[in-house]
């Protein structure tokens, strides 16, 4: 308890800072971002299942994309690296957005069959449409802000599928390149936003890790900025 | 047989509750013996008087009508009622007031661990003294409430609610651009708030100055550099903190205090000085507060008053994890 003002100076919380790492799509990129900011991101390259990869400064944790609001919000990672699309989404998660890394960029948009009538014809005839996502809050805020309403439907796995047989009339998903979309006979029908990865810190972390917050988003910074 | 509660709400049994106990009484004993009052509210209040206090807290608040078709609210916080209650019974009475309280309010958030919908709050409210005085009080019980909870290495954020609202003014940003670069700062989306400075149509220069402000966090020298950056609304707002902070040195109380500039409360009755308390064990914030100059005058008594409040709940979690790391440590 005596330690009061002496335990204050280094007020910092113990150990690396805790870096979430997203795998999958994001993965190879923030390595390569991590690596030309300076953090030694090569034991995560390797064949390693670990999901814990610890550093002197820096510790690197790996989940999915998604996950990486929920750890940075609790403060189990104190920053982290995700989709601007995952954080539209989880838009309820207090996380601080620090930094565009850039990278990553595709776009959300709603995509019809191709040549197909049936999102206008249901739109007209029924008032209002079905909607298969991964992103059921972006789908709805987007209808919303546009006037129009919508029955959003929640799915899991190929979103593609659903338009082809017939559970919804048109898709609102995640596209890169459009080859997905172009080899299942869907087109672009609107853009709804672009995303790209982003920088984010846990609200506490982010006032009592200042300095090493700080100096890790110039960095990063840096070395996103071509 | 299971009977299900509500989400966000929870039972608590004897082993917490006796935890729970202590700090209460750590707490309310420490306010009394600052002069602090304890007084106790109605968890329920007429939705009208508290939209007074509040409207933007209101959104979240939980409402249903009584036997008279009256919509009635649960209170979301403490100091609003407190508001209510000194003006009605207070009126005449000689300032400053010290008041504290132990109470259970309501929001309607998403619940997880220290994020509740019922939750407990002890905190206090310093009626009628104005600033830097009555904020260097504030902090200083706030930091001894800290010390009787045994959080040692708790730390005490210190900002300007009115630094980016004059800010704003002074660059003669109104409107929906102003409440949309108001919201990126609340939220702390910087990536956004770049990108709506720029759609305000001011000059890259100043866009710069604000993103950087809202970055500026750390000792009294970020008063030096923030200055440095310029401008007459920084400068006043600087001028404040920098008179708090010396109020705060006087008091020996400044050294667990960061001064943070791109602090933002989202109650939307602060003014002047606004405060958030966080602990290196959890990832939440301890408790917040600071200066509501404005809010009297909206009950019909102008004066000016400041106060903080800590959520129990989550100053408990700091307080076992704090204790685990000691344990280990040793």
């Amino acid at each position: 308890m005596s330690d009061g003002v002496a335990g204050m100076a280094g007020a910092k919380p113990d150990g690396p800072l805790k870096l979430a790492v997203p795998r999958g799509a994001l993965l190879e990129d923030t390595l390569d971002v991590l690596d030309a900011a300076g953090v030694d991101a090569a034991a995560v390259r390797g064949e390693s299942r670990a999901l814990i990869f610890p550093g002197d400064e820096i510790s690197l944790v790996t989940m999915r994309p998604s996950d990486v609001p929920t750890y940075v919000e609790a403060g189990a990672a104190d920053v982290g690296i995700t989709g601007k699309d995952v954080l539209l989404e989880q838009s309820d998660r207090m996380v601080y957005e620090l930094l565009d890394l850039g990278y990553g960029r595709c776009r959300m948009v709603l995509a019809g069959r191709k040549g197909d009538e049936s999102l206008g014809e249901a739109q007209r005839r029924l008032g209002m449409m079905r909607i298969a996502t991964k992103y059921p809050r972006i789908a709805e805020r987007h209808f919303e802000s546009t006037g129009r309403q919508v029955e959003t439907i929640e799915v899991k796995g190929s979103i593609e599928l659903a338009p082809l047989i017939g559970l919804a009339d048109g898709i609102v998903d995640l596209v890169a390149t459009g080859r997905t979309l172009d080899e299942n006979d869907l087109e672009v029908r609107e853009e709804i936003v672009e995303c790209t990865a982003r920088f984010v810190a846990n609200r506490v972390a982010h006032k009592l890790r200042a300095k090493e917050i700080d100096e890790l988003t110039a960095k990063l910074r840096e070395a996103t900025a071509r | 047989m299971i009977h299900p509660i509500p989400p966000g709400t929870r039972d608590i049994l004897p082993d917490e509750m006796r935890e729970l106990r202590r700090l209460h009484l750590a707490l309310i004993e420490l306010f009394e013996s600052r002069g602090y009052g304890e007084v106790a509210t109605p968890a329920i209040e007429y939705d009208e008087v508290l939209a007074r206090g509040d409207g933007r807290a209101a959104d979240s608040a939980y409402r249903f009508f009584d036997e008279r078709g009256d919509l009635l609210a649960l209170r979301s916080d403490m100091t609003v009622p407190i508001a209510r209650l000194v003006a009605s019974r207070y009126a005449a009475a000689e300032p400053p007031l010290r008041f504290c309280y132990l109470a259970n309010a309501f929001r309607a958030v998403r619940p997880q661990r220290g994020q509740m919908r019922e939750f407990a709050q002890a905190g206090v409210e310093l009626i009628g003294a104005p600033a830097p005085a009555g904020t260097a009080e504030v902090v200083d019980v706030l930091e001894a409430a800290l010390g009787a909870a045994g959080l040692d290495r708790a730390v005490i954020g210190l900002g300007d609610a009115d630094l980016f609202r004059q800010l704003l003014t002074e660059l003669g940003v109104e409107g929906e651009n102003r409440e949309a670069i108001l919201e990126r700062l609340a939220t702390h989306d910087l990536v956004g708030l770049e990108a709506e400075l720029s759609r305000a149509g001011i000059g890259g220069e100043q866009v710069n100055t604000c993103l950087a402000l809202a970055q500026l966090r750390g000792g009294r020298e970020v008063l030096d550099q923030a200055r440095a950056i310029g401008g007459p609304a920084v400068e006043r707002a600087t001028a404040r903190l920098g008179e708090t902070f010396a109020a705060l040195e006087e008091r020996g109380v400044a050294e667990r205090v960061r001064v943070d500039l791109g602090l933002q409360r989202d109650l939307g009755y602060y003014s002047g000085a606004i405060l958030e308390v966080y602990d290196p064990a959890i990832g939440h914030v301890l408790g917040g507060g600071g200066r509501y100059d404005e809010l009297l005058r909206r009950f019909g008594v102008d004066l000016p008053a400041a106060g903080f409040a800590l959520y129990l709940e989550r100053v408990h979690v700091a307080q076992m994890e704090e204790e685990s790391r000691r344990g280990g440590s040793a």
